[in-house]
Parts: C-alpha cells; structure tokens; sequence
C-alpha cells in the first residue's frame, strides 16, 4: 500500500513538472489561439540564457569577468525572453495576421527550429549543470521515519506551480490586460476594432509565456541539467493539454496530474507485463480515449459554429 | 587602370593554377565521419567527434597523413537519427578521390542499416565498442569490426567483477541484478547475454527499459526502490544517463554498485549529479586523462594552430580519448592496408584487409604516443573483435576524476563465444550469406 501511495504521489509531482510546460502552451492558445509548437524549446533557450548568466563557465563572464548573482540572472534571462517575445511578433507574427490557425501552427514548427539552432550557436550543446540553490534528493524526514520516497524538487515545484496558477488566473481574470488578451483570443478583428493592439497583446502575451517558459526550464534543467533533450518536454505536455483543454489554465494542471499517475501506475504495474517502457505512449492512449469522449478537454472551451 | 589590374589579375590566376591544380590533384585518404554535433545526444556526440578529427588533424600536421599521405576528412550531421546516418553514407562514399575508405557511425542504429549496405559497397565499418555484437564474426561479416570488445563481452565482464565483489562467481546465485536500458536495439543488445550468464550463475535478472530520451524516469527507480537489487547496471546514452544518476542517489542506492556500459561512463553524465555520483562505476577500455604524448601533440599540431574540434580544456575527457582512440586504430588499420598492398592509395577493400592484419601491440602504441593507455590489440580474419577486454573506472566526485579500480577482465568467452557463433549463424541462413573460408 505504500508502494502504489508512493507512486501515486511520485506520478502527481512528475504530472505538476509535466503542467509547468504545458501552461506556457495553453497561455499563448488562450490568447493568440496559436498552438505554439515551440514552447519547449523556448523552455531549453531560457534556461541556456539564464545559465550563462550566472555561470563561470557562461558567456557572461567570460565577457566582464564576473558572474550575475541568480536573482539578477533571472530577471536579465527574462528580458531575453521579451526581446525573443518582441522579436516573434515582428519577424513572424505581424506577418501572419488572419492567417488559417494551421499556418500560425507551422510557423511555430520554423520557429522551434531556429531557437534550436540559435541556442546552439549561442550557448553551446554542453550538458550545463544548472544550481540555483534549489534543493535536490529525498526529503529525507519522510524517507527516514515513514519510508516514504518524495523528492524536494518536485514539492517544490508543485508550489511554484500554484503560485503561477494564482498570478496567472488573477492576470486572466482580473486585470486589463488580462482582459484585452482573452478578446484578442476571441476575435482578431473584433479586438481590433474595439482599439486593442494586436501587437502589443501579442509581445505581452508571448513574453509571459516566456516566462512560463523560464520556470519550466529551471524546474526540469534542475533535475537533468539544461540540455538540449529538454526542448522534447514540449512532447509530454501534449496529452496534458489535449486532457486539460487547449485554452484553462487550471484545466493544463488538473490535467498534468492525471496524466502523470496515469502512466506512474500504468508503467510500474502494467509495464512489467508488457516489457516495459510504456509511460511514454499510455499518456497518448489515456488522452486518446479523452478525445473520444470529450474533444475539448476536461475544461476546455466548447466550440459552436454554425453551420 | 581598371584594364592593368584585370591583366594582373588574369596573370595571377595563370601563374596559380597549375599550383591549385597540383594541390588538388594530390592524393589524399577520405575518412568521413558520421557525427552529431545536434540534437538530444549532441553532449555526447561532440567530444567523441572532437577526439575523432583532431587526432586526423594532428597526422596531417605533424606526419604530414598516413605513410606521408593526407587524411581528407569530412563531417556529416546525423542527429544520431538512423535515417539521416544512411542518407550521410549515401552522400559521402563516393567522395573523390579514394571514396569513403571506412565509416565509424557512433551508433548501433546506423551500423544496423549499413552492414549490408557496407558489405556490398565493401567499404569497411569500424562500430567501436557498439553495434552488432556477432559481427565479431569475421567469416560472415567481412566488413565490419567491433574491436576492442563488444557489449557481450562487457556485460559478461560487469557479472565477473559482480562475482568478484560478491566473494565469487558461486555467490551470485540468488542474487537480484537489475538492467536499466535504453529501449533501443542499443539497449536491448546485452539482453541476451545476460539472460545467458543469469541461467549459468543462478542470479535473479531484472529488466527495465526507459524510452527515448529518458529525461523522466521516476517509475523506473520507484521499481527498483522496491526490488532493491543489489546490483544495477545501466545501458544508456546522453540525457537518461544523468537522470538515471541522479533518480539513484535519491532513492539512495549504492553508487559503488550502480554500474553503467562505457557509454555511461564520461564527465557528461556524472558531473550533474555532484557529489551524488561519487562511486558510481563504469566500464572502460582506455583510460581518461590527457597525460599521454599523443594529448601533447594535438595540443601542439592542432589546438597551438587554432585548428581544435572543441574546447582545449576538454581534450582528455572520456569522450574525447574515445574518439581519440577510434581514430588511432582506424589510422593504423590504413596504414597497415597501405604497407601490406604497398600503395599510397589503398581502397575501401584494401582497408578492410588493414583492419584484418591490425596488429596494435603495446610497443606500437608506445611509439604513438599512447603507451598505457588501452591495450594491445590484434585482429584476423576470423575475429574483428580482438581481445574482448573491459575494465572499470570509479568516478570520484571531489576530484572530478575517473580511476581505473581492477584490470582489464577478460570476458567470459565459454558464453559469448557461444552466441556469437548462433546469432552469426542465424544472420548468415536468414541473408543467404555463406561464411567465408579464413586461410
């Protein structure tokens, strides 16, 4: 019994790192109705940039011969990711306005491959031991007095992940921005005509994914180092957000959960029956039989149209 | 005046061409590489490309090539995709003017797809340490070699210092050994021994896969939490080794009896996990460091010029040497082909008869600047594997060292001979190959 309460929880926090990545996803859906297939690796790119601004061995130093303290580097990778953010909508989005949602798709596919190429280029394919003082290993109270196996890390992500859920449902909901961004989602045109910037709701909204995207990529370079395997996280947010719902937020947690005990549990006691290894396609086959029954998701937005 | 100039000019050009034309006419001896310097194993992919192209740019630069002939060597990105791998095969081999005279894929997905295609190009494949363990069969795989040793011989090693560990070979029955592997036909390749070695030992084998790339891994240590094996071993690449590492120190088990295949084993996987990875061991068939006169010359012919593949601190890392090495034995198979056949212009078949007569003793590889750094090796027709040798290396996180601590073993030859002969022979009836005769 405290094997499978072990899993179980194991798979809750594994699901809570999955939603980190798939949020990114759903903000930039919810507000541009783009599926940006290149939020992973904005997640690789951000965590690359904030590791060469706080590492010895990063280009940051070797250009002033000091290192940013992390909170500094922080912020400095977040003004990288509003100039990625800015330079998006000039370069690719401007372009693209009122285009078929299927070509706002494969522009992203482009894009993810420039940043990979540009990450590269930059900063290097090294694998970069990333140590922000976040703690690592069993919590070793639980571990020692219960024999029960959770990692730090992953706590500590699943309270990062409801802070950014909080901040950003209070963004969404609450503030005028938050506001302009989810009419612009609506409708491009009707948002224009209202006096919205297209343009800067969508540098605004990119930038936050930016951010998103930044967590994301401290969280998981934490746990492997920032390298370039991180960009194919993209990959294990996608059931997240077919389950979840392309456009909630709290749908793209909900979801990470399910997902994440549903392959733990598939994989520890389906996997050994089966030869193993089939975490990886049970959360494709969990947000399969979804679709069937649910094609919006969990708390996904219903779509009407007339016809 | 603009008339002057494009009369100089003409001249210029009529006064260099016959140079131009000189220098490209030398012969030169094509070596592509397939490498991947991209992608989720790049990490892994640059330092071995690195070791592999200096080491041809320092013959070049300080021996002026191979037997006073240059090394044209060429690059091609695979993204260790398998697919991408076969179109770099295509695209290279006929490169003028020898054609591609071997291939090292760095993958056992690509060697997989190019034996056959290899074998009747006759180009020789050089997998080293990878690829199809029976290929160490000469007779019905005359183009490719695995030398120095095969995963077969690894794992039936990793069992024999188990045993050793353990107060001998009789005290591993009821023993519980688990594999964490890469859910590729790389991973899957120990399988088979090990089943073998579990039937002959009596130990309790446990098998867990872990799909590409292996950035999550939780199930997989939750399992072994549970199990507690008192042994685990590991066939990984690139990013899952590092989470594996790490998932183990964790779950707090034992980094002294966590054991990974020599592509487990560099600076990449270890040095994400700290002080964590203290312990942790691997196999290894040369040792690490750059203390070795052949270092010293690349340092000096190659990186001196700002001609290096990579970073000059990194020159000497596992990965590298490894590239290094590969490189070494490849050049002396060249070299061997061109004195045998004396030629200064030896083909892919000719080259394949080199690697057939390498004869890499521990005098060579003095006089090659490598003097202790693997061991000798010599190959025949019958036998493109060699020695078969495996030693284990201890990574000691404070130092940010690897360590040899034992010998090189030998395999267990009664078991791995044995399947090579069956899987060869099953290769051989299922592609209507008949074995050739070694005379």
């Amino acid at each position: 019994m405290l094997f499978f309460l072990e899993t179980v929880i194991s798979g809750l926090m594994a699901g809570v790192m999955y939603s980190l990545v798939a949020l990114g996803f759903v903000l930039i859906f919810k507000a541009s109705g783009i599926f940006n297939f290149a939020q992973g690796v904005f997640a690789l790119f951000a965590g690359l940039a904030l590791y060469d601004f706080i590492a010895e061995d990063g280009w940051f130093y070797d250009l002033f011969g000091f290192a940013l303290p992390i909170w500094l580097g922080i912020i400095a990778t977040m003004g990288v990711m509003i100039i990625v953010a800015w330079l998006v909508e000039r370069l690719v989005l401007r372009h693209l306005v009122n285009q078929e949602p299927i070509i706002l798709f494969m522009s992203t596919i482009g894009l993810a491959y420039f940043m990979e190429g540009l990450g590269d280029t930059l900063f290097g394919s090294d694998v970069k031991p990333l140590d922000i003082g976040l703690p690592s290993g069993a919590w070793d109270y639980l571990l020692d007095t219960h024999n029960l196996y959770i990692e730090k890390l992953e706590i500590v992500a699943a309270g990062v992940a409801a802070v950014l859920v909080i901040v950003l449902a209070i963004f969404f909901q609450k503030t005028r921005i938050g506001r302009a961004l989810r009419a612009v989602a609506d409708d491009h045109q009707a948002a224009l005509s209202v006096g919205i910037s297209l343009r800067t709701i969508w540098v605004i909204v990119w930038s936050v994914s930016g951010f998103v995207a930044l967590v994301a990529g401290i969280m998981w370079g934490s746990k492997s180092g920032i390298q370039f395997s991180l960009s194919l996280i993209a990959l294990k947010a996608l059931p997240v957000l077919i389950l979840g719902g392309f456009t909630s937020v709290p749908g793209a947690i909900i979801g990470g959960l399910i997902i994440g005990v549903g392959e733990k549990v598939a994989e520890v006691y389906a996997g050994p029956f089966v030869g193993g290894a089939i975490e990886n396609w049970f959360a494709y086959m969990l947000a399969l039989a979804f679709l069937l029954v649910r094609p919006q998701g969990l708390f996904g937005e219903k779509i009407i149209e007339r016809v | 005046m603009k008339l002057k100039l494009l009369t100089k000019a003409l001249a210029v050009a009529a006064v260099a061409m016959p140079l131009t034309t000189a220098v490209a006419d030398a012969y030169e001896l094509v070596i592509p590489a397939t490498v991947y310097r991209t992608g989720p194993y790049a990490p892994n992919g640059i330092p071995f490309a690195n070791g592999y192209g200096d080491y041809y740019k320092m013959l070049n630069e300080r021996d002026g090539g191979i037997e006073g002939v240059k090394i044209k060597y060429i690059e091609c990105e695979t993204a260790y995709n398998t697919k991408q791998g076969v179109e770099c095969y295509e695209n290279t081999k006929g490169t003028p003017p020898s054609g591609g005279l071997v291939y090292q894929p760095l993958s056992t997905g690509i060697t997989y797809q190019l034996i056959p295609k290899a074998t009747e190009d006759k180009i020789p494949v050089f997998s080293m340490g990878y690829g199809r363990t029976s290929a160490a069969n000469g007779k019905v795989f005359p183009y490719i070699f695995n030398l120095p040793a095969t995963y077969w011989d690894q794992a039936s090693v990793f069992i024999k210092y188990i045993g050793e560990k353990e107060g001998g070979m009789d005290k591993l029955k009821g023993k519980k050994i688990a594999l964490v592997y890469h859910n590729s036909a790389y991973g899957k390749e120990p399988i088979r021994t090990l089943e073998e070695l579990s039937k002959k030992h009596g130990f309790e084998l446990m098998l867990l896969a872990v799909d590409h790339p292996g950035q999550e891994q939780k199930a997989t240590w939750l399992q072994i939490r549970r199990e507690r094996p008192d042994w685990t071993m590991m066939w990984g690449w690139g990013v899952m080794n590092q989470v594996a590492i790490k998932e183990a120190a964790s779950i707090r088990y034992p980094m002294d009896k966590f054991i990974g295949v020599w592509w487990s084993g560099s600076e990449n996987d270890v040095l994400p996990a700290g002080d964590d990875a203290n312990g942790y061991l691997s196999g290894a068939f040369h040792a690490a460091g750059d203390n070795f006169r052949a270092h010293d010359d690349i340092k000096k012919f190659v990186y001196d010029k700002g001609n290096g593949g990579g970073d000059r601190d990194r020159i000497g890392e596992v990965l590298y040497n490894r590239g290094m090495v590969a490189a070494m034995w490849t050049s002396e198979a060249i070299r061997t082909a061109m004195r045998m056949h004396n030629t200064k212009e030896p083909t892919s078949e000719q080259v394949r008869d080199g690697f057939e007569a390498l004869d890499v003793d521990a005098k060579r590889l003095a006089v090659l600047g490598l003097e202790g750094f693997t061991y000798p090796v010599k190959i025949t027709c019958e036998n493109h594997t060699g020695p078969g040798k495996v030693a284990l290396q201890q990574w000691d996180a404070k130092a940010k060292k690897w360590s040899f601590v034992s010998d090189f073993y030998t395999a267990d030859r009664e078991v791995v001979d044995a399947l090579i002969k069956e899987d060869s022979e099953n290769y051989a009836k299922e592609n209507n190959i008949t074995p050739r005769t070694c005379n």
